[in-house]
């Protein structure tokens, strides 16, 4: 397996004493970290922690109250082309008049391009995005009759047709069953294993810890972020998730479950089969 | 069909299908209610228009009221994005002031303002016929039909540049903004056009009835496809049926054609949802 080169050696994203607010209630406080390339990283928390705004803020959607981000070294709008952001699937209205293929060439819209037809090197990559997730013989379906699982697996075949370094997900596990999770994850697992990072916000903290290379852990603070090891301990888990009686308890179950090495050791061997047949 | 009957059904298929072009996307956005705002909203601009012209016939209507339709939804931004009220109640908050706004101006300046009331909320359609315009020896004819024409080609045009954009914007806003595109721009051309058509509906079927012709064709097409194209064209196709159905219901109870325009385009709806069931149980 060779790691390609993106040609960018710093971090690929930094977030510089990041501040920002709903209604003058801070939602962000004072959130600084920065990430290196080809990784798998979680941002964890608990609801309401302030991830799905960490993401817009660092894609411009919102204006933060102090504090800013790099993407590569540069201003979002320099970058724009290396990062894609996956919204959460809720979103969007799934009973919106288009297929499956229309929504995917979405991925490949520019500013640049809007008033012209895509030309054949866009349609390529829709089709090899859509075939990476399985949708392929599902492309002129209306979106409307997917189940959730394939609405998330449109969704990432989108932003892989963007053909971005870095990848910003938010939620892209929710509402599916346990083989499209492996599904995607293996698709992720590719794209790190090329050398592109793809950040993920994810709230099962059960399965945080065997995806993720690195983690964000959140609590409109930044509680603690880097190697996975370094973040899920239970120290870092309780400041974050407080004292929620049910939480607590599962999270020993998950600190015993991920001293006990068998199950990580399972998903390496998953997604090195995967290489292997690439 | 007679050569009034003719002008009249084909100036209200052009209206009808301008409305159902644009009203497809506003159904989409789920921002029907935001055509009803444009509406009362245009009435200042076109009041002030009026003021400075002297006219009711010109385009220095359309540009007032095109302006404060413009207006508006920049208000209803400002209000929900800047000052994050609601966008519901942004929506009512401006369009409401602004039509009191319209309201206030006709009352004040009532010995020097011709507008006719009862046309303003009903239109006069019937009307069409009887002002002819001649622009050399090219053609003459109604000049709505002329206004009502280059509308109709005007928002085609427009469709056809905006398309992929609009369509962006109306699926994921976020994901439009995120790829670097203006979203700004495509919300407020848009808007301008929804002014526009708005306000030439204001002659021929009324502030009120506008409405019903963005909305109602492109909502009974929603019903039936679920493909964006065909949506579009199957809503223009309401809407030009609309236009004759109304016309020959309005002559044959000697009704206003404008109402009954509308009650056409209710009772296609009406029809489709009653197929739909029958359809889905057999
Ligand atoms: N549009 C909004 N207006 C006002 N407050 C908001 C808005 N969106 C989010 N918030 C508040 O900001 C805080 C953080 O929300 P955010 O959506 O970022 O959390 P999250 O970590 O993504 O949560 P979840 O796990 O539920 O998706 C919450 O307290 C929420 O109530
Ligand atoms: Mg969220």
């Amino acid at each position: 397996m060779s790691v390609v080169n993106q040609g960018y050696k710093g971090a690929v994203l930094e977030v510089h004493n990041l501040s920002s607010s709903y209604n003058r209630k801070p939602v962000l406080w004072d959130i600084d970290f920065r990430l290196e390339a080809a990784q798998l990283v979680g941002i964890v928390g608990p609801n309401g922690s302030g991830k799905t705004t960490l993401l817009r803020n660092i894609m411009g959607l919102m204006e933060a109250d102090s504090g800013y981000v790099r993407l590569f070294g540069k201003n979002l709008n320099e970058v724009r082309e290396k990062v894609s952001y996956v919204p959460q699937r809720e979103s969007v209205d799934w009973q919106f008049p288009v297929s499956v293929r229309e929504v995917v060439e979405m991925g490949r819209y520019r500013p640049k391009n809007l008033m012209k037809r895509l030309g054949a090197q866009d349609h390529d990559l829709v089709d090899q995005a859509l075939e990476k997730v399985g949708m392929l013989e599902y492309a002129q379906r209306q979106i409307g009759q997917l189940s959730g699982g394939q609405q998330q697996r449109v969704f990432l075949a989108r932003a892989l047709a963007q053909n971005a370094d870095l990848y910003l997900m938010d939620e892209p596990f929710v509402g599916v069953d346990a083989a499209t999770e492996d599904a995607i994850l293996k698709v992720l697992s590719d794209l790190r294993d090329q050398g592109k990072t793809v950040v993920i916000v994810h709230h099962d903290l059960q399965t945080a810890y065997q995806y993720f290379d690195s983690m964000v852990l959140l609590n409109t603070r930044l509680v603690a972020y880097g190697p996975r090891d370094k973040v899920f301990t239970r120290d870092y888990l309780q400041e974050a998730y407080g004292g929620r009686l049910t939480v607590l308890s599962k999270l020993s179950q998950v600190i015993a479950s991920s001293e006990f090495p068998v199950r990580e050791k399972g998903f390496k061997e998953k997604s090195g089969l995967g290489d292997a047949a690439d | 069909m007679s050569i009034e009957a003719f002008y009249i059904i084909l100036t209200g298929a052009l209206v009808a299908a301008s409305s159902a072009l644009l009203g497809s996307f506003l159904v989409l956005r789920r921002m029907a209610m935001l055509g009803d705002a444009i509406s009362h909203a245009v009435l200042p601009g076109i009041v002030v228009a009026f003021l400075l012209s002297g006219q009711r016939e010109s385009t220095a209507l359309l540009i007032g009221a095109a302006a404060s339709g413009l207006l508006a939804t920049f208000l209803i931004e400002l209000l929900h994005r800047k000052a994050r009220l609601q966008e519901d109640a942004s929506i009512g908050i401006s369009f409401t002031w602004l039509f009191a706004i319209g309201v206030l101006l006709i009352s004040t300046y009532t010995g020097q303002v011709d507008l006719d009331q009862e046309c303003v909320l009903y239109g006069e359609i019937a009307y069409v016929p009887l002002d002819q315009v001649s622009l050399g020896t090219i053609w003459s004819g109604p000049r709505p039909l002329l206004v009502s024409a280059i509308l109709f080609a005007l928002t085609l045009i427009y469709l056809l540049i905006s398309f992929k954009g609009l369509k962006l914007l109306s699926f994921n806003e976020d994901h439009a903004r995120s790829l670097g595109i203006r979203t700004q721009v495509w919300h407020f051309s848009f808007m301008a056009m929804v002014s526009l058509v708005t306000v030439l509906a204001f002659e021929i079927v009324g502030a009120i009835l506008i409405v019903a012709l963005l909305v109602v064709p492109a909502a009974t097409a929603f019903l039936w496809t679920r493909s964006l194209i065909p949506m579009i064209v199957l809503a223009v196709i309401f809407g030009v049926l609309s236009s004759f159905g109304g016309y020959y219901l309005a002559v044959g109870i000697n009704g206003s054609i404008a109402g009954a325009m509308v009650t056409v385009a209710g009772l296609f709806m009406l029809l489709s949802v009653v197929l739909m069931r029958v359809l889905k149980r057999s």
